[in-house]
């Protein structure tokens, strides 16, 4: 469903963000990129969302192409309505705002009132405790309920296809534990998920597909439990000691090529 | 005794005038980022709109009518200009506002010329009384209006889809853009009722006891930012707090304006500033304010 193709991203015209990627999120998979700090992991993100603009960014070669409708002309609010959702790095919830607003806020681009009350019973049946705290401001969830409620603000666009930012940034184990087990059911539910992420363990257990992002090139790309097995991912990721013997081909077909971080 | 409740009923009401285009104000810095000085000649369109259509098509439509004209010109101002330089500095965006509103206020006195205009307001110029405590029938209607609109305005900000987004994009503009609000609406529809708001306060301050549209009602306008800048820049609340304050103490300044004589005639005018400057020096970003104005 979401097709990008030797994407080249620059910042202010200098900065060479992401260089070359091509990347595929069939359609109700979840699809992983995994990379470390500066690899172009947001920068991807924004360049489907259409935030990329707001940062001076630029698409300078390539497409970006989301059932066949082209995205790199598109401003966030279109791509909201194509049914493309990101939710950003670090949650970014209306601290402000109570629980309720922050969620009505994410409906705000969904035009289909019978849509949005489905979308709103979802969000509460995934995430009974924004239900039970609805009249609490944003800012006074904890960091794991605040990133519930990113996602929870997220789903009330009802999205086709979800965007997350590295969801287990900052959070205790045993979060990033339920915050895996909300994505696998949000996309048992019929929610395709591209899923950013430094946490290779989280990642790679829920994804189908995954991808290796290093300084704007994807380095790895396949099947994420064959892809978990590979010595780079298990030495950089996830912290095992691979034998160097041991070599993966992976099922694109792409050559392993060195981890540099 | 009586003196001053007389004083503070007509603090009170011409500070909810303040306080309508304080509102104002404070909306089109939350959605925008612009401080925007073009209240001045938005309030002089809307008096002098309304004055001179009464004649032609009489009182009530004209007032509707001046009101939409205000409300389309503080909108063309944000499609035309503010919105095409969205991320520019605010200091930038301040000193544009500063150049709209010396083009339009230059048009207006130009038209206006050495006529003396008047909005036959209905009511006229007579006073109400409770006892000896007097208070003009136009700045009587004038609160009540204008604490009507302003309760309006704070259902819809607090339960509106409209409020909602607003105060989303003034938290975090970029997510808010994620969440598919349209920005640029929002900063739209904000000018627009800054507008209305400042048309309908426009409508009370040029009657009774003021003489006439004249552009010294202009400087009617630049008493209000002191109300809202001493509120908090960014807080609606805070706009409502500081229009009453600022309204108050300049009718308490004209009322005993004998007794401060030592400091000079006219001193009730610039009260506001006073008042102003001394809310700054301890509470830097107003009395409800999150920003700091020094990072304005
Ligand atoms: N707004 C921006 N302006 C300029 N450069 C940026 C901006 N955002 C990110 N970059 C640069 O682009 C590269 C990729 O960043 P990013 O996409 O944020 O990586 P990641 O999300 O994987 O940490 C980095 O070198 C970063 O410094
Ligand atoms: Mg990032």
């Amino acid at each position: 469903m979401l097709s990008i193709e030797s994407l080249h991203v620059t910042y202010g015209g200098a900065v060479q963000a992401v260089r070359g990627v091509s990347m595929e999120v069939p359609d109700g998979k979840v699809v992983a990129v995994l990379g470390s700090n500066g690899a172009g992991k947001t920068t991807l993100l924004r360049t489907v969302s259409g935030t990329l603009r707001l940062h001076r960014g630029r698409v300078e070669q390539g497409t970006v192409r989301f059932d066949g409708t082209d995205l790199v002309t598109k401003d966030p609010a279109q791509a909201v309505r194509l049914g493309l959702v990101q939710v950003p790095e670090g949650r970014r919830i209306f601290g402000r705002l109570t629980v309720e607003e922050n969620l009505r806020a994410g409906g705000m681009g969904n035009r289909d009132k019978s849509a949005k009350a489905q979308a709103q019973q979802r969000v509460y049946d995934l995430f009974p405790v924004l239900k039970e705290r609805s009249s609490q401001r944003g800012a006074l969830l904890s960091g794991g309920e605040q990133q519930m409620l990113a996602i929870g603000r997220a789903l009330m666009a009802s999205p086709k296809l979800l965007l997350l930012d590295e969801p287990s940034l900052g959070l205790a184990p045993r979060i990033i534990g339920q915050i895996g087990e909300v994505i696998a059911e949000i996309n048992r539910q019929g929610t395709s998920v591209l899923l950013v992420e430094q946490n290779a363990t989280m990642a790679l257990g829920v994804a189908d597909l995954a991808y290796v992002l290093d300084v704007g090139e994807v380095s790895l790309s396949g099947n994420a439990r064959q892809l978990s097995e590979t010595d780079e991912v298990q030495r950089l990721y996830l912290g095992h000691d691979g034998g160097d013997e041991r070599r993966v081909r992976v099922p694109s077909g792409k050559k392993l090529s060195r981890w540099t971080a | 005794m009586t003196q001053f409740l007389s004083l503070l009923l007509n603090g009170i009401s011409l500070g909810a005038l303040y306080a309508l285009i304080a509102l104002g104000f404070v909306i089109i810095f939350k959605s925008s980022e612009v401080v925007s000085f073009t209240h001045g000649s938005l309030l002089l369109l809307g008096a002098y709109s309304i004055a001179r259509l009464s004649d032609a098509i009489g009182f009530l439509p004209a007032v509707v009518v001046g009101i939409l004209i205000t409300a389309l010109a503080a909108f063309v101002i944000e499609r035309l200009i503010i919105n095409r330089l969205r991320g520019a500095a605010v200091i930038s965006l301040a000193i544009v506002t500063i150049g709209v509103d010396i083009i339009i206020l230059t048009e207006l006195i130009r038209r206006i010329g050495s006529d003396i205009l008047n909005v036959p307001h209905p009511w006229g110029g007579e006073s109400f009384r409770i006892g000896s405590v007097g208070l003009s029938q136009n700045r009587l209607i004038a609160f009540i209006v204008a604490a009507l609109l302003i309760a309006l305005f704070f259902v819809a900000f607090k339960y509106s889809n409209w409020g909602i987004a607003m105060r989303a994009s003034a938290e975090d503009g970029e997510t808010a853009a994620l969440m598919g609000i349209r920005q640029g609406r929002v900063s739209a529809l904000a000018w627009v009722v800054a507008g209305v708001l400042a048309a309908v306060a426009a409508l009370f301050l040029v009657g009774s006891p003021t003489p006439g549209v004249s552009p010294t009602a202009y400087a009617v306008a630049l008493r209000a930012f002191p109300a809202a800048i001493l509120g908090g820049l960014d807080s609606t609340g805070g706009a409502l707090v500081g229009g009453l304050l600022i309204g108050i103490a300049e009718a308490m300044a004209a009322g005993y304006q004998d007794q401060l004589l030592f400091l000079g005639r006219g001193f009730s005018a610039v009260v506001p500033f006073i008042v102003m400057i001394a809310v700054l020096m301890f509470r830097p970003s107003g009395l409800f304010g999150t920003k700091e104005l020094t990072r304005v």
